[in-house]
């Protein structure tokens, strides 16, 4: 029964997404305020529809999934009854038809937003609910045709195939509902920059509208990434970290390019100022996302995150992208001569170091855009395969993303239209100080001495130096609330996940070896005593559990226990690393090969600030929060400055 | 023949580090090993797609590891090494591609983005001034 109550929910919801996109629009051309109010009403109306019924639909799979319903071939291919409850939850989009419903369902939940907060006016949020029901309905179709979650399988078997045993872990139960939320974020604002086009709005009160969706995606983007690089940190079992793998990069580029957008959304919104460019940046940032579902879910990169190879489902995405892309571009390139520009500046401005943050940052999103379909294409067109790995984002990426990094602290510090750049520079000499004091310091003490190293230091020493710089300047004047931190948590956090890279690139130290127990291996300054291993049985897999003795200085400090974990349902096995942190520094141990006669292969490394880099995620992401809890207060639309 | 000869170099090779150590591959001459290290450091695997030959754990990534270190041992060059990879499995073993007429784009793309949009800041900056003191 769920099946069917899920399709029909799907089929009903269909229906509404292409009312609210029909009513949305046409209340965008409505000549008089009456058709104008009823087109809104019908279009808000419509998403609170459109909503309940993807929920519904999205309640009925979960239901399959947690009742174990066979009969529902989804389920029976990625679920099994003695999978604990969180994986059979999270086992909803740990597959393609799954994920893109939650892709569905997020989307429904903006749309609701949208309707709910009517914001930027009435002529605005229709013409935005009616471009958000368009997307709706489009990745509704999508779902019904190329898709459907809810196929029915016949006969029913006993038992379900089991979820990937890599997915099944609490930290990749958050990322994607995390990612989506982001992703699918920037298609609100993708929207509200569609509906400015089309009721030709273009002024600055679309990007006020849009600024909270915007924060919202810009936080849920950064939280994601995060999450999935401390995953893949934890669970690959070497301890990398970050592998410019064309998944991650799907992530990264609507990342930077939102990053963008947030930043000259800032001027848009205070002045006026860059009314094109924003409205450009907002339709990219949305292209971006559409990219990255289409590189994870058309099946044209293999890895873990793309859980089919059908070729259908690519062309109709990259249908759906050309639409959406396309037709966003044509609407802007028509509009685009009709915006009034005007803008006045002094070179020496926020609004000038605005625009080079979105210099570097549009170069780096285009660098890693070609690094990551280039060899696609090359391979589509000519046939030639080759691959793009960390050396060539080392070359082209890294230096674009310190120039950038160079001048994050400038820009907090001169003011709009006309700034002091000499008491700017004056004011963060102690950020350059430490920044001199970290390159110096560390040029001193590694050994063999290296100026890449002291230079890197130096640039994060830079960015916390001038945050601190930029708090005590916002401490005196903190009247204007809890926004004006935003930027200091933000850029601080990018500091500190700087020097988490630097310090685990530079320092990590890794051993490798073949232990019987009883046997001692050294890392760093860390000795493991290995004491053999023992079987173990979890919920759904068999362990073979190790017990290590970390001695530190001839003392005992801890035992950790990595294992090797095999899942009969799946018929796969994986690492399970152990880490123990101090916050500063972690110790990461992964168990390695049976050789025979008790004794394994360990793989033990010392990763020096390691911690840091997420940790510096989640204050970028608290940043985020500082900007949207300034702006969803309710005197903050009053307190905004008028145009 | 080839086939045979470097199963019965890596035979040889074997036999004797199981002998020489615990450590599962390593050559013994450390400054050796290192160099095979940042060689597999520049090699991907070619079943794990995201991973070097360092860091992967595919039965394949560890043949040629090994068959690196029996090269190493064999007393060729990085560069020697690298060559007859690519001509075994092609470009796509580098972990950097190559600088030819095919990737140009790729390699000189994010500098002539940066190019572009630095002359349209360069523009966009001087109209502002312009502006700005003529409303002075």
């Amino acid at each position: 029964m769920t099946g069917e109550i899920g399709q029909l929910a799907l089929c009903l919801a269909l229906a509404l997404a292409l009312v609210q996109a029909g009513a949305g629009l046409w209340g965008a051309r409505a000549a008089t305020s009456t058709s104008l109010d009823l087109s809104r009403h019908v279009a808000r109306m419509s998403a609170f529809g459109f909503f309940a019924f993807i929920a519904l639909a999205f309640g009925a799979l979960t239901f399959g999934f947690v009742t174990s319903d066979f009969s529902i071939l989804l389920v029976a291919q990625n679920s099994h009854t003695l999978k604990p409850l969180i994986y059979k939850i999270s086992g909803v989009w740990g597959n393609h038809e799954g994920s893109m419903l939650l892709w569905v369902l997020v989307l429904a939940v903006y749309s609701a937003v949208m309707a709910l907060a009517v914001r930027g006016g009435a002529r605005l949020t229709s013409a935005a609910l009616g471009v958000e029901g368009l997307l709706a309905a489009a990745f509704v179709l999508f779902i019904l045709f190329t898709s459907n979650p809810f196929r029915r399988l016949d006969p029913m078997p006993f038992q379900g195939e089991g979820l990937n045993p890599l997915l099944q872990d609490p930290g990749l139960a958050m990322h994607p509902p995390m990612l989506y939320l982001g992703y699918v974020g920037l298609s609100a604002t993708f929207a509200y920059a569609a509906a400015a086009l089309i009721t030709q709005e273009t002024g600055s009160h679309w990007a006020r509208a849009a600024r909270p969706f915007m924060l919202v995606a810009w936080i849920a983007l950064t939280l994601g990434i995060t999450l999935g690089s401390w995953w893949a940190y934890y669970v690959l079992g070497w301890g990398g970290f970050w592998f410019w793998d064309p998944v991650e990069n799907a992530a990264l580029m609507p990342w930077l390019v939102a990053t963008a957008l947030i930043h000259s959304t800032l001027a848009t919104e205070r002045t006026g100022a860059f009314r094109s460019w924003t409205l450009l940046l907002a339709i990219a940032a949305f292209s971006m996302s559409l990219t990255g579902t289409f590189l994870v879910r058309s099946g044209v990169l293999a890895s873990v995150h793309s859980f089919a190879n059908d070729p259908q489902r690519g062309e109709y995405i990259l249908v759906l992208l050309g639409l959406a892309i396309g037709g966003a571009l044509a609407l802007f390139a028509w509009r685009a001569p009709g915006i009034e520009e005007g803008t006045s500046f002094e070179p020496a401005s926020r609004e000038t170091l605005l625009l080079l943050n979105n210099v570097f940052l549009t170069a780096s999103a285009a660098t890693v855009f070609l690094g990551t379909l280039y060899p696609l294409l090359l391979d589509a067109v000519t046939g030639t395969r080759i691959s793009v790995g960390p050396p060539y984002f080392a070359i082209t990426f890294a230096p674009i993303f310190i120039a950038l990094l160079l001048l994050v602290p400038l820009g907090p510090r001169l003011a709009w239209r006309k700034g002091d750049l000499v008491g700017a520079l004056k004011l963060l000499a102690p950020g350059a100080g430490l920044a001199l004091l970290a390159a110096i310091v560390i040029f001193a003490i590694h050994a063999p001495h290296m100026l890449a190293a002291a230079g890197a230091f130096a640039l994060a020493g830079w960015l916390i130096g001038a945050s601190i710089v930029d708090f005590r300047e916002r401490w005196k004047a903190r009247g204007a609330g809890v926004q004006s931190f935003a930027s200091v948590l933000a850029h601080a956090g990018l500091g500190i996940s700087l020097l988490g890279i630097v310090g685990t690139t530079l320092w990590r130290s890794e051993a490798l070896e073949v232990l019987a127990p009883g046997q001692s291996m050294q890392v760093a300054d860390t000795q493991l005593r290995f004491d053999g291993v023992t079987p173990r049985q979890g919920p759904n897999y068999f362990a073979d559990r190790a017990t290590l003795e970390v001695i530190r200085n001839g003392k005992q400090i801890a035992t950790i226990a990595p294992e090797k974990r095999s899942y009969p349902a799946e018929g796969q096995a994986i690492t399970d690393t152990s880490i123990r942190t101090n916050g500063f520094s972690d110790l990461y141990v992964a168990l390695g090969d049976d050789r025979g006669g008790g004794r394994w292969t360990v793989r033990a490394y010392v990763n020096p600030l390691a911690p840091l880099i997420w940790f510096g995620g989640a204050i970028m992401a608290l940043g985020g929060l500082a900007s949207l809890w300034g702006r969803l207060r309710p005197n903050a639309v009053r307190a905004a400055p008028a145009e | 023949m080839m086939r045979a000869a470097i199963l019965a170099l890596l035979f040889a090779f074997f036999a004797q580090a199981s002998l020489a150590q615990t450590h599962p591959d390593a050559l013994t001459d450390p400054a050796l090993e290192t160099r095979a290290v940042e060689l597999q450091k520049e090699l991907r695997c070619l079943v794990c797609q995201g991973q070097s030959l360092d860091e992967s754990s595919a039965p394949l990534a560890a043949d040629l590891r090994r068959f690196i270190r029996v090269r190493i041992a064999a007393g060729q060059s990085n560069d020697q090494i690298k060559q007859e990879l690519v001509a075994r499995y092609g470009d796509v073993i580098l972990m950097q591609p190559p600088l030819d007429p095919g990737t140009y784009l790729l390699w000189f793309g994010p500098f002539l983005v940066l190019f572009l949009c630095g002359s349209v800041f360069a523009v966009v900056v001087a109209r502002a001034r312009k502006n700005s003191r003529r409303q002075d």
